[in-house]
């Protein structure tokens, strides 16, 4: 009996899977579209335009001719290169990697041991600073940090010095805005990644006399470095790319003591009208990118093993 | 592998998500639609109110024809780049724009502007416009590419109230560079809290550093930036660390505002909305558009100002000849090198540059006229108590060198005087810094020492 109705069938099985496959994705078609348009294009025309000599204005902006690996070599010459990178570095550490992200546990593990009205007004408070539009929030963290800004106008009410923060310390000033602007998102990946951290397995800890840190350490972050390892890669991602938050604050002064490669890029490609050098810059970062990514992508697979 | 394939793809995707913020703006393509583009802020209404009342004008002179006003709220440096996006593309690239006096020659090398010289000739009122001010279009091969709306020049505008409490005599008048010091210092001595000469520094004030500060002290040593007969940039000269030298002086001893304030890009707007009027800061160097923030309807209305304030020529730095130094840039009206019809677009051009159009906004936005028949109208001439003193300066005043280098040679200098007023670099490795920069963009053949 099972004989012949398994070979009745295995024509369209044998068709089947295939079709099925294909219009599986089809819904995503659109999608992918969008993406190659808009985003692998403009990739691919920054790449092309990195080795162009490009221009705003001027004798180039008419016929742009191929200058092979000019802007690179001018860039490696740059001696705002190295410090760009070393701030972006240290921006991206810093209220990334550091900031955000551990701040975004820590309010995570935290507010599921608090009352619900605290967590509930600590939640809204951190996500506040996310749901403003990035100019609103880059607008509300220079008037905190300006000179007679409301940070100031607290330390003298203290009795404290009041220095001037967007000059004195650039640095702390924009890695504490993006810091302030970006913890929002750690804290919901890392809420629902802790919600998803069976209670069974902390209660047998438990049982085992394993104290607070000890269940976070072993048990707490291993079952969620799934999560950590996505959040890094698109908080990563996503402060590399700040713009407007710095340019709004210090515009990358003074003194190109704020000027990370975002901001060198726009500088280049529009304040000076060199876009083929502006592009390099931004190939530059967008390959600083792909380095992350493909890091992170390893951790990931590493960790879903 | 293919997991990894879409992790790359989804990496590129975000890395391009960062780097893609501008978005193109929607094409227009109806016959006799005229696009005009121009820069309106908030303490800049003066050319909205011209556009719009050209716009009445010449929609009741041309039946059927639309005049679309696209104004980009923006300051200069920012109206510049959105305007070259936007003439990059046929699609998006106006018919009619406002353009800054310095970017004309570069944009006509770009190919983005209308040789106007054959509608120029059939058009009577351009025998009315001042031939200095006509040159300001001029592109390379000589042709005329943009007509000006008006000029300007930079002066010392000082508060007499704060002199005078200092017990400098009034009208003041400084013979050499030592005088404003002097001076700086007599009012420093009497009163601490008070600013008492300051001169942008910085590139946080962009292009005002260069026209309201240093050019003023550069062009007064007897140097110049470009060797425009020879083509090059001029190095090394004394007249350049000098310059520095003096913006070092006047920060160093707090005769200036503060470093932190200088680079605080907002830094005009206290100048002119809160330090002159409150009387806490005895002069800056400005240009002659000052009046409009402080006339009635300005952004800064000071009803004192033409009692309070005085102006004076910047000296030059030993009080050789000519005895003072200006700057002056100004803005044109020019035509998009593709627009469909440019006998219609032209049309608007002259409309709008008409005379009561240019009276109307010269006197609005304190503009030194360029049409003749504008200067002798007895209304311009009284529209504030400065338009002589300041239209006088034309006679010594200096032009930036229009050339496709120029805005990067202009952000080196700018940061050469930021490391000098921050205490980065000395006055004289600060202009090695510049030299070695120069070199760099132009290349040496392009440069001269003197």
């Amino acid at each position: 009996m099972a004989a012949p109705t398994a070979q009745r069938l295995r024509p369209v099985n044998r068709r089947s899977p295939l079709l099925r496959r294909h219009a599986r994705l089809l819904p995503v078609l659109p999608a992918v579209l969008l993406l190659l348009v808009f985003l692998v294009g403009p990739v691919l025309w920054a790449f092309h335009a990195s080795f162009t000599n490009a221009a705003l204005t001027g004798r180039n902006a008419r016929s742009p001719g191929w200058v092979g690996f000019e802007n690179y070599q001018r860039l490696v010459a740059d001696p705002v290169l190295p410090l760009s990178l070393l701030l972006t570095i240290i921006f991206v550490g810093g209220s990334a990697i550091l900031g955000q992200n551990l701040l975004g546990l820590a309010i995570a593990i935290l507010m599921r041991r608090a009352r619900r009205a605290v967590a509930a007004v600590v939640g809204t408070a951190v996500v506040a600073a996310w749901v403003l539009p990035e100019i609103v929030a880059a607008f509300a963290a220079y008037a905190y940090f300006s000179r007679d800004g409301t940070l100031n106008q607290v330390l003298a009410g203290l009795g404290l010095g009041q220095p001037d923060w967007l000059y004195s310390f650039p640095m702390v000033a924009i890695m504490l805005a993006n810091i302030w602007r970006g913890t929002a998102f750690s804290m919901l990946v890392y809420r629902a990644a802790l919600d998803d951290v069976p209670g069974e397995v902390t209660e047998a800890a438990l049982m085992d006399g394993a104290g607070g840190w000890q269940r976070l350490a072993y048990i707490t972050l291993p079952m969620i470095r799934g999560s950590i390892a996505t959040n890094l890669m698109l908080i990563t991602l996503q402060t590399l790319a700040v713009f407007t938050l710095i340019w709004v604050m210090t515009a990358g002064g003074p003194a190109n003591a704020s000027t990370t490669l975002p901001v060198l890029a726009y500088q280049e490609a529009f304040k000076f009208g060199d876009i083929g050098y502006g592009t390099a810059v931004a190939s530059v970062l967008i390959l600083i990118g792909l380095v992350f990514g493909a890091a992170y992508v390893r951790l990931l697979r590493e960790s879903e093993r | 592998m293919r997991r990894q394939a879409y992790g790359i793809m989804s990496l590129i995707a975000a890395a391009a998500m960062a780097l893609t913020a501008c978005s193109p703006a929607a094409p227009q393509s109806e016959n006799k639609t005229l696009k005009v583009v121009y820069q309106k802020t908030d303490s800049f209404s003066a050319l909205d109110t011209l556009f719009q009342s050209a716009k009445k004008e010449f929609e009741a002179a041309h039946q059927g024809v639309t005049v679309a006003l696209e104004p980009i709220q923006a300051n200069d440096d920012d109206y510049g780049t959105k305007l070259a996006l936007a003439l990059r593309s046929p699609s998006t690239a106006p018919d009619i724009f406002y353009e800054d006096t310095f970017k004309v020659r570069s944009d006509v090398d770009a190919g983005y502007l209308l040789k106007l010289d054959p509608h120029l000739e059939g058009w009577k009122d351009w025998d009315s416009f001042d031939d200095g001010a006509k040159a300001a279009g001029l592109g390379d091969d000589g042709g005329t590419y943009a007509v000006p709306l008006g000029t300007d020049t930079r002066a010392i505008w000082y508060n007499k109230k704060v002199f005078a409490a200092a017990g400098v005599s009034v009208p003041w008048e400084p013979r050499t560079w030592q005088d404003i010091l002097d001076t700086a210092r007599k009012i420093k001595a009497s009163n601490p809290a008070v600013v008492p000469f300051n001169m942008y520094a910085g590139k946080a004030t962009g292009e005002g550093t260069v026209m309201q500060s240093f050019y003023e002290l550069l062009y007064g040593t007897g140097s110049e930036l470009y060797d425009a007969g020879a083509k090059k940039w001029v190095l090394g000269s004394q007249g350049f660390t000098d310059s520095l030298a003096f913006l070092k002086t006047l920060y160093d001893e707090k005769l200036a505002v503060s470093p932190a304030e200088a680079l605080d890009s907002n830094v005009w707007k206290k100048v002119f909305g809160e330090w002159l009027p409150q009387g806490k800061m005895g002069a800056t160097v400005e240009g002659s558009y000052t009046p409009s923030f402080w006339q009635k309807g300005g952004s800064y209305e000071w009803p004192e100002y033409g009692q309070d304030m005085g102006v004076t020529a910047f000296p030059t730095q030993n009080g050789q000849a000519p005895g003072g130094v200006s700057m002056s840039g100004g803005w044109t009206l020019a035509l998009g090198a593709g627009t469909k019809d440019p006998g219609l677009a032209f049309d608007f051009l002259a409309t709008a540059l008409n005379q009561k159009n240019s009276l109307a906004f010269n006197i609005a936005s304190s503009q030194i006229a360029v049409r003749k028949d504008v200067a002798a109208d007895s209304g311009y001439q009284a529209a504030n108590p400065f338009v002589k003193d300041v239209s006088k300066l034309v006679a010594v005043t200096h032009y930036r060198p229009a050339t496709a280098d120029y805005p990067r040679i202009s952000a080196a200098v700018q940061e050469a005087t930021e490391a000098v007023i921050t205490g980065a670099r000395s006055p004289e490795q600060a202009a090695a810094d510049y030299d070695t920069a120069v070199k760099s963009i132009v290349g040496d053949a392009k440069t001269v020492a003197k």
